[in-house]
């Protein structure tokens, strides 16, 4: 066990935990935000998405101790022009059904529309590719998707 | 629009206490309560249909609608669904609607098709559209009759629309300020229903938005895995690698050693970890050093099963349904098309693994998780704890997903909750959680089978069919049993098999029920998630030998068969079957599937890719009655497809001596994003009883996709998954 102070939307935590714990669980069980979900634990399903540095990163796989000083940034923290644009569309087309994933689906979406305001469905595509959604709501991310770069554009 | 959003952002999340601090009027939590479980052997009562609104609704004085939902929230969208049929009969506006999980309690909350409190089997509109409006029109029945008190006016000149409750007078009210007064007025035992052609919102488009979907957007929806009640403790259970494994010995020294373990306890189950937290539970459970006993498990591998399906398959089975003779029609000559279907063991793997939370404190405890099958579970929690079950408390939450995996007829999660709570005392909450790969190398598959199918073409006619079945039951043995099985034969190993949708004079169908040592599950679609393949894969084959277009040759032997044929019609309709452009190096496949009285059709159009195929574009019709939220009915289709897609290309769990391989996403391949296809759905207008849709987008997918691979010449895959080699 060992001392971490996590920096996570913008406040500081102090975590004893292991030094090899994931930073999923010491966002869940440490610090007790548990917008971010555990899917795999092997980054293959994206479901514990959150932002180190503004970079996605999947959480399940990052050990606390390689956080160091970078901030991380959960769903609970999540903030900012792409983010709503995402969230409003994401509500409005219905996106999720079960909605275990949508978390991690929401943080790379806003990620992306961050990157790229105007995507094509090749660039959803390929950015979307690490988040899986067993209901296969995939149809109505593309659009939402779609839906929060025109809302964007103004 | 925004009010809207702002009002769904609570409905994920939402509890009975929040409600009742609300100073919500019309609320019978505390009569819940009181009734509960002590009704639950209670037959006489179990037959009779509840439709007292103060058991499903619950309506504050700040206007808000809470309906309680009998049917769990995992996606397939009952808490949007109840909530419309009863804002429909109680002229509510959608923005004051928000719904809930409703307690266990099987006499006010059964599934009318179970006689027991549960989900599944697509049922949940169907067997809740009546009901759900009699609760809605009761309701405004006394809300209107207090209003007629209160303004000393007669009640028939009393209108309500969008929630608000008026009379030509200009006296007018909202539902809050009415709900107490309400309560006391006499509930009306058949309260009359609206025409359909008076509906608002049923059917309607545009005007029904899900009351889940804000808080499944933003991280605010609890699952069971985000339970944080002061003390829990997080459960890990190691499990026999094989089905049926027994501990022999054990040594937890080094896993006692880690820190933030609190205990570990041998349970009947395998060995449990209870630790502060996942991490120090996965960690320790990881350092267990465990002897098991086989001696009573199952070891055989996929491969040797197979071998002993196929030579079963050989010999005619028992017979399910026989009309004409089968051998006879073969005897006299003609095309005999033989062929073999293979679908393996397939894992639900739900978004969110199988897990599950319980507070036993001694004389009371409480149960709290996405309970498929809350009655069940219920009276296995309380029968491990040594407790009346009116002394438990089971309430469902928001599950991530299921596809049947959490509806267990043998409550095997209930059961180990129990079992891990018991283990160490009362006092400390437990979660129970089960890793990725537990949940998927935990058994309850999609059980593997085979079906051997023969069919002569003559003159261009199909004029003899016969289909041999060899699989496990799902039911033997369950509390469903006397339910679901006909002459000792499982109905779900054989369904849509032995009633085809197509006149074929010589027919037979018989089954070899195999016992063997896997535990299995109804999985999305349960029986037809083989038999359809097998049957609209078998039939193109002889149509295609017969030399008949696969929408014409199935239209013309669907004489008595209008739905399907009216989905099948409308596919190629939506499709321009006959019409469209093919774009060279594809090719466009078709397929038509009831189950669970819906009627879906799907055309797939496909490429093949240098890893195999690529399917670009489906077109979907279906027929489920009355379209009750069509929005929600176009979700589950395209949900469907994709879930259907990612396993008939990619998913198996093969068995190596009993031990299932595949542990995760990395060796069970999911669907993902870059490989949906474009989707077009029309849903059939009706005037049927509603039916349901979670389940029946998925089997028309993989026939149609076999279908489409033999226009490009291609044969039709025999065994499943098309790509087996692949993992992610």
């Amino acid at each position: 066990m060992a001392a971490f102070t996590l920096k996570i939307n913008g406040r500081e935590h102090q975590v004893d935990v292991d030094p090899g714990t994931p930073l999923l669980w010491a966002i869940r069980d440490n610090v007790g935000l548990t917008g971010t979900k555990y899917g795999c634990g092997v980054a293959q399903c994206g479901a514990c998405t959150v932002y180190v540095d503004g970079q996605t990163v999947r959480s399940c796989s990052l050990p606390v101790s390689a956080v160091g000083k970078s901030e991380v940034t959960t769903i609970e923290g999540l903030t900012g022009k792409e983010a709503a644009a995402v969230q409003k569309a994401w509500a409005a087309l219905d996106v999720p059904q079960c909605g275990y994933c949508q978390s991690g689906q929401v943080m790379s979406a806003a990620a992306l529309l961050g990157l790229n305001p105007k995507p094509t469905d090749q660039d959803i595509d390929l950015a979307m590719t690490g988040n899986i959604c067993r209901c296969a709501t995939y149809v109505r991310i593309r659009a939402a998707i779609h839906s929060a770069a025109k809302t964007l554009e103004g | 629009m925004n009010a809207h959003v702002k009002h769904q952002a609570s409905a994920g999340s939402l509890s009975r206490r929040s409600l009742l601090k609300a100073g919500a009027g019309l609320v019978l939590a505390t009569y819940v309560a009181r009734n509960g479980v002590a009704y639950a052997q209670d037959a006489s009562a179990a037959k009779s249909v509840n439709i007292a609104p103060n058991t499903f609704l619950v309506i504050g004085q700040d206007n808000t609608v809470t309906v309680l939902c009998k049917h769990i929230e995992f996606g397939q969208g009952p808490f949007t669904g109840m909530a419309t049929l009863v804002a429909e009969e109680l002229d509510a506006d959608w923005s004051q609607m928000r719904a809930d999980h409703a307690p266990s309690n099987p006499v006010l909350y059964k599934n009318l098709l179970f006689g027991v409190q549960g989900t599944g089997g697509s049922s949940a509109i169907a067997n809740s559209y009546e009901q759900m409006r009699k609760v809605g029109a009761a309701a405004r029945t006394m809300l209107v009759a207090a209003a007629a008190d209160e303004w000393k006016v007669p009640a028939g000149e009393i209108t309500a629309e969008k929630g608000i409750i008026r009379h030509p007078s200009g006296k007018q009210s909202g539902f809050g300020a009415l709900a107490a007064k309400a309560m006391q007025q006499p509930m009306p035992a058949n309260p009359q229903l609206k025409d359909p052609s008076a509906f608002k919102l049923i059917g309607k488009e545009g005007v029904v938005t899900r009351l889940d979907s804000v808080a499944k957007s933003n991280g605010s929806a609890e699952y069971t895995l985000d339970i944080k009640d002061p003390g829990t403790l997080t459960v890990l259970v190691a499990r026999s690698p094989r089905f049926g494994g027994k501990v022999a010995s054990f040594d937890a020294s080094a896993a006692k050693a880690v820190p933030g373990v609190v205990d570990v306890k041998e349970v009947p189950n395998g060995v449990a970890v209870y630790a502060e937290g996942f991490w120090p539970a996965k960690t320790a459970r990881d350092l267990l050093k465990i002897n098991w006993d086989d001696s009573k498990a199952e070891t055989r591998g996929t491969a040797q099963l197979l071998e002993e399906f196929r030579a079963r398959a050989n010999k005619q089975g028992a017979l399910v349904k026989q009309e004409g003779d089968v051998d006879a029609e073969i005897a006299k000559g003609g095309k005999l098309i033989e062929t073999e279907f293979v679908f393996p063991y397939l894992a639900h793997a739900p978004m969110e693994p199988l897990n599950a939370f319980l507070h036993w404190k001694g004389e009371t405890a409480s149960a709290r998780y996405g309970s498929q099958f809350p009655t069940p579970d219920h009276a296995v929690i309380a029968q491990v704890l040594g407790l009346d079950v009116a002394k438990v408390d089971l309430k469902t939450i928001l599950a991530g997903g299921s596809f049947g995996r959490r509806a267990q007829q043998s409550a095997h999660v209930a059961l180990e909750l129990a079992q891990v709570a018991k283990a160490i005392g009362p006092g400390r909450p437990v979660k129970l959680v089960w890793t990725r790969e537990d949940d998927m190398r935990g058994g309850y598959y999609r059980p593997f089978s085979l079906h051997r199918m023969r069919g002569v073409v003559r003159d261009g006619k199909i004029v003899a069919w016969s289909d041999t079945i060899v699989g496990q039951s799902i039911m033997k043995g369950s509390p469903f049993e006397a339910m679901t099985m006909k002459n000792g034969l499982d109905t779900t190993a054989y369904e849509g098999s032995n009633e085809i949708p197509y006149q074929v004079a010589n027919f037979r169908c018989d089954l070899h029920q195999v016992d063997v040592g896997v535990p299995v599950l109804w999985w999305r679609s349960v029986g037809h998630t083989h038999t359809g393949y097998a049957v609209e894969a078998f039939v193109d084959q002889l149509l295609e030998a017969a030399g008949q277009d696969p929408v014409e040759g199935r239209l013309a032997m669907m004489a008595d068969k209008p739905r399907h044929a009216g989905v099948l019609k409308a596919v190629a309709e939506l499709a321009n079957w006959k019409g469209a452009k093919v774009e060279a190096g594809r090719a466009r496949g078709v397929a038509v599937v009831e189950s669970f009285n819906t009627y879906v059709a799907q055309v797939v159009e496909l490429s093949m890719g240098a890893e195999g195929p690529v399917v670009h574009k489906v077109w979907c019709a279906v027929d489920c009655g009355v379209a009750v939220n069509p929005d929600i009915i176009r979700a589950q289709m395209e949900g469907g497809i994709g879930f259907a897609l990612g396993h008939i290309l990619y998913a198996q769990q093969p068995l190596d001596e009993g031990r299932p391989v595949a542990g995760n996403f990395d060796t069970y391949r999911s669907l993902r994003i870059n490989e949906m296809p474009q989707i077009e759905v029309a849903i059939v207008p009706s005037t049927q009883k509603p039916s349901g849709v979670g389940e029946p987008g998925v089997p028309p997918l993989g026939p149609a996709v076999a279908n489409a691979m033999a226009k490009l010449g291609l044969p039709r895959p025999t065994q499943l998954p098309i790509r087996p080699g692949d993992t992610a």
